[in-house]
């Protein structure tokens, strides 16, 4: 993948480090990055979401022409940690009613966990498309998540040495699903990268980077935040819960309006698969790993509905501003360059 | 609860036992089973480590959960 373009001063002072100018200075980079602890709203902040994207990059597959140990650099891991910070605090004031809420409920945890996806509850874009979307909307939806699907299950799965026992060869048997068990072609990414092809698109991981939003980036973000930190393992397995008990009933709306579109096989597909896949996730996630997590260490608990409320909260949000634009004529991507006539 | 479905022992004599667990107001969650037959008796092979087996009679997609359950009432 090649470096994005810059989005303002941490972004440019972050990809600067990466790219070798020698004038960069990490102690004005950190105290940029605490000043953004005033900012109320740092899933918006374009800037501020990139540098944190490009940053996590580094411990996946990084950038062409970057060089690998950037990726322990105790400089650029300074200015990550303040970023993970501010990000963190954001999260946890944007969900922390929700999370209050889920603590002090009857129930067990995936009781509370099942009842928490009904409570946070934003728009559909699930619904959008099965209704009214265009094929142009459908293929923007494709890209905002391609920057997730192309790594799909990556962050969650940084978690595995992490944890043990029975939550872990539950994680073990969700991930060992979701990486196609064992065949390659049914690798939930490359199943997504055929779907991003059949409908035109670029199938390379990382190709739309710099056509999505803060949003977009911020829900990648956060997988990248609780992957990354051992502290946040229980956030990580809430997250995953949430998402998968999110995923099977949309993906058949998905794929009723991919049919009604008269879109590829091959996209219909993908979605096709997480209809029954995630059926079976949604059920793993929530009891075997998330309710065993918390029987094993309660102490775990708050983090568990702090991660899930996360996931939930972060994907209506970027699905209001998504259905926003379409409805108002707009396109959600940043640079509207994708070609209407190129689906098949 | 109502389990419509009958999980078969594996076809293959394999060293595992077929493990169902229940899930409260969802379905049934099976390992080592290699096929679960359907009402009418056709065979479906499992190509997952563990597969959900409808147990609310209302998946558009037997014998497997589709998550259809959801949208079912609790108390029914």
């Amino acid at each position: 993948m090649q470096l994005p373009e810059e989005r303002g001063p941490l972004s440019s002072g972050v990809l600067g480090m990466l790219g070798g100018e020698a004038a960069v200075d990490f102690d004005a980079l950190v105290a940029a990055v605490r000043g953004r602890s005033e900012v109320a709203d740092v899933v918006g902040d374009d800037d501020f979401q990139l540098a944190m994207w490009v940053m996590y990059e580094l411990h996946y597959l990084g950038f062409e022409g970057v060089a690998e140990e950037w990726e322990w650099d105790p400089r650029l891991l300074r200015v990550r940690l303040a970023l993970d910070g501010v990000f963190e605090a954001d999260l946890r004031r944007r969900t922390d009613e929700h999370v209050a809420a889920a603590l002090a409920a009857d129930g067990d945890v995936p009781e509370r966990l099942f009842d928490l996806t009904e409570t946070i509850d934003g728009p559909s874009v699930a619904r959008f498309v099965q209704r009214e979307a265009t094929r142009e909307h459908f293929k923007e939806f494709l890209v905002h998540r391609s920057v997730y699907h192309l790594k799909e299950s990556d962050p969650a799965s940084w978690v595995i040495p992490r944890i043990s026992g029975k939550p872990k060869a539950a994680l073990v048997e969700l991930l060992y699903d979701e990486y196609g068990a064992g065949r390659p072609d049914r690798l939930h990414a490359t199943m997504f990268a055929s779907g991003l092809e059949a409908c035109g698109l670029e199938r390379e991981y990382g190709a739309y980077l710099d056509q999505v939003p803060a949003y977009t980036l911020a829900v990648n973000n956060a997988m990248s935040l609780f992957g990354l930190h051992r502290r946040l393992r229980a956030a990580a397995m809430g997250h995953l819960g949430a998402f998968e008990a999110t995923s099977s009933l949309p993906s058949r709306r998905f794929v009723s309006g991919i049919r009604r579109l008269g879109l590829p096989e091959e996209v219909a597909e993908y979605f096709d698969e997480h209809i029954e896949a995630d059926a079976v996730h949604e059920q793993l996630a929530l009891r075997d790993i998330c309710a065993e997590l918390v029987r094993q260490d309660p102490s775990l608990e708050r983090d568990v509905f702090f991660g899930a409320a996360v996931c939930l909260h972060l994907d209506s949000a970027a699905a209001e501003q998504m259905i926003a634009a379409w409805h108002s004529g707009r396109t959600s991507l940043r640079v509207p360059d994708l070609d209407p006539e190129a689906v098949a | 609860m109502r389990v419509a479905w009958t999980v078969p022992e594996p076809v293959a004599a394999g060293s595992r036992d077929v493990e169902a667990t229940p899930c409260p107001h969802g379905p049934l969650l099976v390992r080592g089973a290699d096929l679960v037959r359907d009402n009418e008796g056709r065979a479906h092979p499992v190509t997952r480590p563990v597969v959900a087996v409808c147990a609310c009679d209302k998946s558009q997609r037997m014998p497997w959960c589709d998550g259809t359950h959801k949208v079912i009432p609790k108390n029914r």
